[in-house]
């Protein structure tokens, strides 16, 4: 038999340090629902969805019971919309309508992929469905979009930065009355992965399988209480110490992940191996850091902490799982990590220096709530930014703001769940009109030039 | 299929007993014990074969816990998968 310590180890993580599977999301090809008449097409993405997914939650749920590790999401992440649109034509909003209710269906609390890949130019359906994504968004609950303008091989599709700074806009305008929660379930990317089980940026990309099963692990909190063990050790040790935590974070998801394929009989994708804070005291990344020894979130030297911890993780999760995929390191969102909202509620954050973070993390700037009277263009300038970040380092980045409608720096706004609250940071009112005015596109860096 | 039952809490007459009987009850045949005090903690960890188990594994662990509620101690039954992957390469 296993040890007593080893035992009592796992059960301390679940129990004290909120160790848990973020999510089981099941990544269904709607490919094959496509259709020349919406209507039609509609109800085959339904029968499609409500069919592969019927025992999902259900399984999510007993494994959850039997192994005793709590499941928080059990999602589904399909085809990115626009290429449904790209054979139907007709109101794209319909899909999403569609897809809400196959969401309630099944009982999944989050459906991706109401998406567009555009980071070399509009195809046929493009369009359409990123002008609808406002209204989409204002009139679902449970759907998630997100729209890739660039990546490290294609350089950036600078007229869909443009477009995307109006419609975040938008999007927060058309949900004034909700919080303003449309665009957090917005993510705007470059080099877009095409497994990432994770919201709201989860689409299932065409070189997938039919259907497949991605797991997203957690547990931020087991990283800070491994390290807190450590008070005193160099930052060698620190490295040690999250690289070993990871390995065995990962060895559950990994359990998960291929039970979970077994019982639903669909292939095992990935798992991803993050670090996703939420909102509860104890279950954040900004806490790691200042673990190692930062005063705060965001006082220099964060991104170095940042960066040993995003690498500790990869490092020591790759080995624990035959597959590993998704975004896979440390995400920052800024209203859903404790740490975070203190930080930016004090000053010691500012938009800038989450900037710097996000070319070492493993996504980007995520749930920053800026200023209300934020104009498109600046919000397409940090758009730009950011994909520039990404474009140019290979990693996948992506923005998620908010623009807080009727607010401003000083206040707060909650969304309340697991996208928890924030205050309005401060956004550099310089402008970059003409630049974003431009159009075009950003060649593809030399580093893309490895064949 | 085997499940590790552990309870933890402070140390009161019969614990053992207690949670025997719920596994003789489910027929729940028990393979190891062992016993210590970790940190001023009673600590038990049982190793039992539940595949003769007379009620779904989920049912057992709930009775479990509701036990443990009910002497004051925590007393989880999980799928002993779950350690083996977390400490076994």
């Amino acid at each position: 038999m296993i040890n007593t310590h080893d035992i009592l180890e796992t059960i301390n993580m679940i129990r004290e340090e909120n160790l848990d599977i973020r999510t089981i999301t099941m990544g269904i090809s709607l490919l094959s629902c496509a259709d020349s008449d919406i209507h039609a097409s509609c109800g085959k993405l339904y029968e499609k969805i409500c069919r592969r997914a019927e025992h999902l939650v259900e399984t999510g749920e007993n494994i959850e019971r039997e192994y005793g590790i709590p499941i928080i999401h059990k999602r589904i992440a399909v085809t990115p919309i626009s290429m449904l649109v790209a054979a139907s034509g007709g109101d794209p909003v319909l899909y999403a309508k569609t897809l809400e209710k196959a969401a309630q269906t099944v009982g999944v609390n989050f459906i991706g992929g109401y998406s567009a890949l555009v980071h070399k130019g509009f195809a046929a359906g493009d369009e359409a469905l990123i002008e609808s994504i406002p209204e989409a968004l204002a009139e679902t609950e449970h759907i998630c979009s997100s729209v890739n303008i660039g990546s490290t091989k294609a350089g950036i599709n600078m007229d869909a930065v443009a477009t995307m700074g109006k419609i975040v806009r938008r999007a927060a305008e058309c949900t004034a009355d909700k919080g303003c929660i449309g665009p957090a379930k917005l993510v705007v990317f470059c080099n877009a992965p095409e497994d990432n089980p994770f919201m709201a940026g989860a689409f299932h990309g065409a070189g997938e399988p039919d259907c497949v099963i991605n797991v997203g692990v957690s547990g931020p909190g087991v990283v800070r209480a491994a390290l807190q063990k450590i008070p005193n050790g160099n930052i060698t040790d620190v490295a040690d110490t999250v690289k070993k935590t990871a390995f065995k974070i990962t060895r559950v998801g990994q359990l998960v992940a291929k039970e979970a394929a077994k019982r639903l009989d669909v292939p095992f994708g990935i798992v991803d191996l993050s670090l996703a804070p939420t909102p509860a005291v104890g279950d954040s990344v900004a806490y790691i850091l200042e673990e190692m020894g930062l005063e705060q979130c965001g006082a220099h030297g964060t991104t170095a902490c940042l960066a040993l911890l995003n690498d500790a993780v990869k490092k020591g999760g790759v080995m624990a799982s035959s597959h590993v995929g998704g975004l896979s390191g440390a995400f920052i969102p800024v209203s859903e990590d404790a740490g975070m909202i203190a930080a930016a509620q004090n000053g010691t954050l500012t938009l800038e220096k989450l900037e710097a973070m996000t070319a070492v993390c493993s996504v980007g700037l995520d749930m920053i709530i800026i200023p209300g009277d934020t104009s498109a263009e600046i919000i397409s300038g940090i758009i730009a930014d950011e994909a520039a970040i990404g474009m140019v380092n290979s990693k996948t980045t992506a923005v998620r703001v908010i623009p807080a409608i009727g607010k401003n720096v000083g206040d707060t706004l909650h969304f309340g769940g697991l996208l928890g609250y924030g205050p309005v940071m401060h956004v550099n009112p310089a402008s970059p009109a003409k630049f974003i005015g431009r159009g075009g596109r950003i060649p593809a860096p030399i580093q893309s030039l490895k064949n | 299929m085997h499940a590790i039952i552990t309870v933890v809490g402070r140390d009161t007459v019969g614990i053992l007993a207690k949670v025997s009987a719920l596994c003789a009850k489910h027929n729940v045949n028990i393979l190891e014990v062992t016993q210590s005090i970790l940190q001023d903690m009673f600590c038990m960890i049982m190793l039992a074969d539940v595949s003769a188990c007379n009620v779904p594994f989920t049912a057992l662990a709930d009775e479990a816990e509701a036990l443990g509620k009910e002497l004051g101690l925590s007393i989880n039954a999980m799928h002993e998968d779950i350690f083996n992957s977390m400490h076994r390469i």
